[in-house]
């Protein structure tokens, strides 16, 4: 028998069909039989293009979208049969922000610890305290529509969390973000992690999926193409020509680099580093293909 | 295994949230409310039961001013009940389901999605129930004819209650299901004939006359909710029956709260 910890996500058969609209066009699979399983604690990554059924998913997982079929669980708890008592376990940053703009800074914080079921005094103190972390309370009583966009994603952030959710859910937290604010919002998404919030990322940047995340899946036409670490990922990439394996590659390379080492010394010039790389971009591309998804 | 807290005392608690949480935004809106509400009413008022009898215009039939008076204040409450309720409650639906997805944090709040919709009925007929409170002096005491008034207390806490809750509902029934870009269509074709053939301006058996037009206004909740007034207010004005009344306004608050719930679960479920 297993002692492992229940799953913090676990997913079977999950699937998304959406009819066909009544003059024309087929019926969309957007999630296709998805099984999933994400341990308590994991940072997992939902990679794949555009309509790749990224968003299907966390809108499913999150009791936004309603399955055609299998079954989902978040915290322990099932999405699909009770999803009001689920929504206890589910914090969510979408890209748009969805901040209340009729609230201030401040009241959006201790309104959503009023939805789940705070007292007054308890809110009010965990308003202030994720007001403070998140380096916001200089805009407390500020209006949503006063905030940078960087604020805005913190503050979404701040927001998601305060209930302590079983699962954070980050659909694509960091699109439309200009660099400093992106550093910072990983600043804060770094200082959830080590705390040992379970999250679930989507994103279009690689190289955040491949700091991150414990686990990526990287998913494409509703079906997930592959599941690994981001290191099992980029050692599994086949070889250019399709007939050497990885190793073969890998030995290839560092054969090449040797060279270049070699030849640095002969010339003496310093080398200050020497890598040898593959990017979890190159493994995205090899297994989504590259046209256009539009 | 300890059993999970229980939900529907979470889903309570969320709705009691999301009810505080409208009452704060109507607070701070106050100063646009409060105008808007007044404005309709107070203008209405003045023109025809200040300015008419002064130039001698003959509104309100012949002579009796005071009847007009009267059958106005009953109808004004209605009308200002309907369009706050309405207005309260589909203008920011209409926009934060399509546009700004700000609804989003109070629909992931830990309460079944209808139980989040009857919500918004219900901060909506409290926003209906402030406006009649704000609007009633104004329609009682603003007019220089006489007015003739005796409370019902009993129905006019029924037909008060039912006529927050319909409109509300009715709020939710059309905020769900209309795109931002046509809501100035709501004044015209909305508003207006809810209004002008709601039986706000003349008493529903005053259109005797017309058959046709006394038929047709039967379908309009406005109708039954100005006849309810003068039938809980009035004095000497006719009036539906309180209990033909009471039985409208209760099946035009179920189908609206049918279709308003079932409204915003196709919206914000997929």
């Amino acid at each position: 028998m297993s002692t492992a910890p229940p799953a913090a996500i676990s997913t079977s058969g999950l699937t998304k069909v959406y009819p066909a609209p009544r003059r024309h066009g087929a019926a969309l699979t957007a999630v296709d039989g998805l099984d999933l399983s994400v341990r308590p604690g994991e940072i997992f990554g939902l990679l794949g293009p555009n309509g790749a059924g990224k968003t299907t998913t966390v809108g499913m997982l999150t009791t936004r979208i309603v399955p055609t079929a299998g079954t989902a669980q978040v915290g322990g708890v099932d999405v699909i049969a009770d999803p009001a008592l689920a929504k206890r376990s589910i914090g969510v940053v979408h890209q748009l922000n969805t901040l209340d703009r009729s609230l201030t800074a401040w009241e959006n914080l201790y309104f959503h610890g009023r939805y789940h079921g705070m007292s007054d005094p308890a809110a009010r103190r965990a308003a202030g305290e994720q007001l403070e972390r998140f380096r916001l309370s200089h805009r407390a009583q500020a209006e949503i529509r006063a905030l940078s966009g960087g604020m805005i994603r913190r503050l979404m952030v701040a927001r998601a969390v305060l209930h302590r959710p079983a699962v954070l859910f980050l659909d694509e937290p960091t699109a439309n973000l200009d660099p400093q604010s992106r550093m910072a919002l990983w600043d804060v998404l770094r200082e959830i992690r080590d705390e040992g919030q379970t999250i679930l990322l989507t994103t279009h940047y690689m190289e955040e999926a491949e700091e991150f995340c414990d686990r990526v899946a990287i998913m494409d036409h509703g079906r997930v193409l592959a599941l690994d670490t981001p290191a099992g990922l980029m050692r599994s990439l086949p070889s250019d020509n399709g007939t050497g394996s990885a190793a073969e590659d890998w030995r290839r390379v560092d054969a090449a680099l040797s060279e270049v080492v070699a030849l640095a010394d002969r010339l003496g010039l310093d080398l200050d580093q020497v890598r040898r790389r593959v990017t979890l971009e190159l493994v995205f591309f090899n297994l989504t293909g590259r046209e256009l998804r539009e | 295994m300890t059993a999970p807290p229980s939900s529907g005392r979470a889903g309570w608690a969320a709705f009691r949230s999301l009810l505080l949480r409208d009452l704060t935004v109507l607070d701070r809106d106050l100063k646009e409310f409060l105008p808007n509400t007044l404005m309709q009413p107070a203008m209405l008022v003045f023109v025809f039961t200040y300015v008419f009898p002064h130039i001698g215009q003959g509104v309100g039939g012949s002579g009796n001013a005071g009847r007009f008076s009267t059958l106005l204040l009953g109808g004004l409450v209605a009308q200002s009940i309907a369009f706050q309720g309405l207005f309260r409650v589909a203008l920011p639906l209409a926009r934060e389901l399509d546009i700004t997805n700000e609804l989003e944090d109070r629909v992931l709040a830990p309460a079944p999605i209808s139980l989040i919709a009857l919500e918004k009925i219900v901060a909506g007929a409290l926003e209906g129930l402030f406006a009649a409170l704000v609007v009633f002096p104004i329609a009682a005491f603003l007019p220089s004819t006489p007015i003739y008034l005796r409370a019902h207390w009993g129905t006019l806490l029924v037909v008060t209650v039912l006529s927050c809750y319909a409109s509300a509902a009715l709020g939710l029934t059309i905020g769900t299901r209309i795109e931002p870009r046509l809501v100035p269509i709501l004044l015209g074709f909305v508003a207006a004939p809810l209004g002008f053939f709601g039986a706000v301006f003349y008493t529903w058996d005053a259109l005797a006359p017309i058959g046709w037009l006394q038929a047709a206004v039967l379908v309009n909740p406005v109708l039954y909710m100005s006849e309810g007034f003068r039938a809980a207010l009035s004095i000497g004005v006719g009036h539906l029956p309180v209990a033909t009344v009471c039985a409208a306004l209760l099946a035009f608050s179920a189908v609206f709260t049918v279709l308003g719930i079932n409204g915003f679960k196709q919206r914000v479920l997929g």
